[in-house]
């Protein structure tokens, strides 16, 4: 078996491996932290297709989050439609705004458009807070109603299998698009755009096929987190720390690779998690003074995010094996 | 007539701030290309270093005033030499984030030594006392303070940068960073310089703010994005743009916030930016 062969179980491994995992571990909060875990790596794999990939830095990705949050839980709370249902409604919402706020956007470069998308996310944050019959500043609460139909489950395994789920989803939906044609014109508009162009691109169309993928799918990640929480307010969902954390993650995992975002948050989600958890509870803020000392740490020396450590981990490897089997 | 007056004389004071605060970010932009997100932190890092030296040595915030400059002059040099000079040919989501985590780390870092607690300097020599400019329109001694020293701290930059030697090597690096390199200019020393200066700026603006404005951990989160709003509604690059932007800022925010719901004015701040990059992305007096 050539070493190109054996790496492409790893996928499948992974997957195998993530199956098993609550049969053996059924500790709530470690069931708890690996939902979180293939939560935000499914965001944040939405988010890496338009900054990532394409290089269109977003910093308001929570609007989508948001706005599909809200959709499938006021859907719920007023007409009583099952949040399997609102998922797919929030996502056309989210795809809806992606498409009216990109637009004017994507004439915008490099720092330009992404102090738009913070400037619109705080705006869309304003009009939630301002907006009574969703809830106002208060936000929203599901009454708790254990059943499949409206996404509940008493236990953390079902939350579990579903976000593992979405999460390979994106996995292979994102490898998909990386060999398809678009998966090229994405990279070619992020190395430079006027070049694509040239070149017969048309790049404001595949930006906004780039900024749908990812709308919808942070909007499916919305309401998957509501009805893990089953609280929303525009604090939680629409903030700005909801934009940041799902480029971070990214960021720290590698946004060259479909793997990156899963890696960073593998690395990030738990470190987040057991630093709250450690020095948390007195608000001193010691996890978010770890947590920058880290991004800071990865900007300066592993600008290609820890996707860089598995890649030289995998050549020198690679090398061994070959000289192990000759061919 | 005097509720106008008042708004008016109000707004431009608040607004001078925000062109220094708007100046210094400008000056990292424009010779850079690199956005500081953590511009407000350097701002609040200001204004604990005024408190401090007014609680140990009951020093007024007008002379501690020179102590921060200098302080935050050294702050950004230092920044630039540990973190941004690493990383200056990474790609802008890496520099984006190495900012942004500088941000996270000031913001945590005050709130772990200082707690969330809003602080006031009550300093006897200003605090509270104000004069009367017509009936009915009063003008807070540390405001008109504050307003005067950054209109001067702003004029001074000017000068730096369009008159001196310095200012042209600056200028130059902004304009073409090899061009100017060949032409003899350090630029490592430039970037340096200009992260002191933008520091110096904004680090003057929280000494001129700490004798009226509260004190807490993210007391700089506000005047950044309303910096990124006036860097951009001015110009981006032109320092006179940022001036004339801040002021204009000041007034809305200051005449919006009076009449609406407080809720609606930074919205309304931020519509300021997308209008101004749709309509008239050059800015007020930026170059096309």
């Amino acid at each position: 078996m050539t070493f190109e062969k054996r790496r492409s179980l790893a996928p499948y491994i992974c997957l195998i491996i993530g199956v098993l995992l609550p049969l053996c571990i059924r500790h709530p909060l470690f069931l708890h932290t690996m939902v979180l875990v293939y939560l935000y790596g499914f965001m944040s794999m939405g988010w890496n297709i338009l900054g990532g990939y394409t290089g269109q830095v977003s910093l308001g990705h929570a609007v989508y989050f948001g706005i599909g949050a809200y959709t499938s839980t006021t859907l719920f709370l007023q007409s009583g439609l099952s949040p399997w249902l609102g998922m797919p409604l929030g996502v056309s919402a989210a795809v809806i705004t992606a498409m009216i706020i990109s637009y004017p956007c994507f004439q915008l470069k490099g720092h330009y458009f992404a102090i738009a998308t913070i400037c619109l996310g705080e705006i869309v944050r304003v009009v939630f807070i301002n907006w009574e019959r969703v809830g106002g500043a208060t936000g929203m609460g599901l009454p708790i109603e254990y059943s499949f139909s409206a996404f509940q489950f008493a236990s953390k395994v079902p939350y579990y299998y579903i976000t593992l789920f979405f999460l390979a989803a994106a996995l292979f939906l994102t490898g998909w698009i990386e060999r398809r044609r678009m998966g090229y014109y994405l990279r070619a508009i992020k190395m430079d755009q006027e070049a694509a162009r040239s070149l017969g691109i048309d790049t404001r169309r595949y930006k906004m096929a780039a900024m749908a993928l990812s709308a919808g799918i942070t909007a499916i990640a919305g309401t998957i987190y509501a009805q893990f929480v089953l609280y929303i307010d525009p604090e939680s969902v629409f903030a700005s720390h909801v934009s940041i954390i799902m480029c971070l993650i990214s960021v720290l995992g590698g946004t060259h690779s479909k793997w990156g975002p899963i890696l960073g948050a593998l690395v990030l989600i738990p470190l987040q998690e057991s630093t709250r958890f450690l020095w948390g509870g007195g608000g001193y803020g010691i996890d978010l003074i770890v947590y920058a000392l880290l991004i800071m740490g990865i900007a300066v020396f592993q600008p290609e995010g820890l996707i860089g450590v598995v890649t030289r981990m995998e050549t020198s490897f690679k090398g061994r094996f070959a000289r192990r089997t000759p061919a | 007539m005097e509720e106008i007056l008042q708004i008016l004389l109000s707004g431009l004071v608040l607004g001078l701030i925000f062109s220094l605060v708007a100046v210094g970010l400008n000056i990292i932009f424009g010779v850079m290309d690199i956005v500081n997100f953590a511009h407000g932190e350097f701002l609040m890092v200001s204004m604990y270093i005024c408190y401090w030296l007014f609680v140990w040595f009951g020093l007024s915030p007008l002379f501690s005033l020179p102590i921060c400059i200098a302080a935050l002059f050294l702050l950004g040099v230092g920044v630039y030499k540990l973190l941004i000079g690493r990383i200056l040919s990474a790609p802008m989501l890496t520099q984006i984030f190495a900012t942004f985590g500088l941000m996270l780390f000031l913001q945590n870092l005050a709130l772990f030594l200082w707690s969330s607690d809003y602080r006031t300097i009550q300093d006897p020599l200003i605090f509270g006392k104000k004069i009367t400019v017509l009936d009915g329109v009063f003008l807070g001694v540390p405001q008109l303070a504050a307003g005067a020293g950054a209109l001067v701290i702003t004029g001074l930059v000017f000068l730096l940068i369009n008159k001196t030697e310095l200012g042209r090597a600056l200028r130059a690096t902004a304009e073409d960073k090899e061009a100017a390199a060949l032409m003899g200019i350090n630029t490592d020393r430039i970037f340096a310089l200009s992260w002191g200066i933008g520091g110096a700026c904004v680090g003057a603006a929280g000494a001129l703010l700490a004798g009226f404005y509260p004190i807490f951990p993210y007391v700089g989160a506000v005047f950044c994005t309303t910096a990124f709003v006036v860097v951009v509604l001015g110009g981006f690059g032109s320092i006179a743009g940022a001036f004339f932007a801040g002021i204009i800022i000041g007034l809305v925010q200051i005449g919006f916030g009076s009449y609406f719901p407080a809720a609606y004015k930074m919205a309304f701040v931020y519509g300021i930016y997308l209008l101004t990059v749709f309509v008239r992305p050059r800015g007020l007096l930026g170059k096309s």
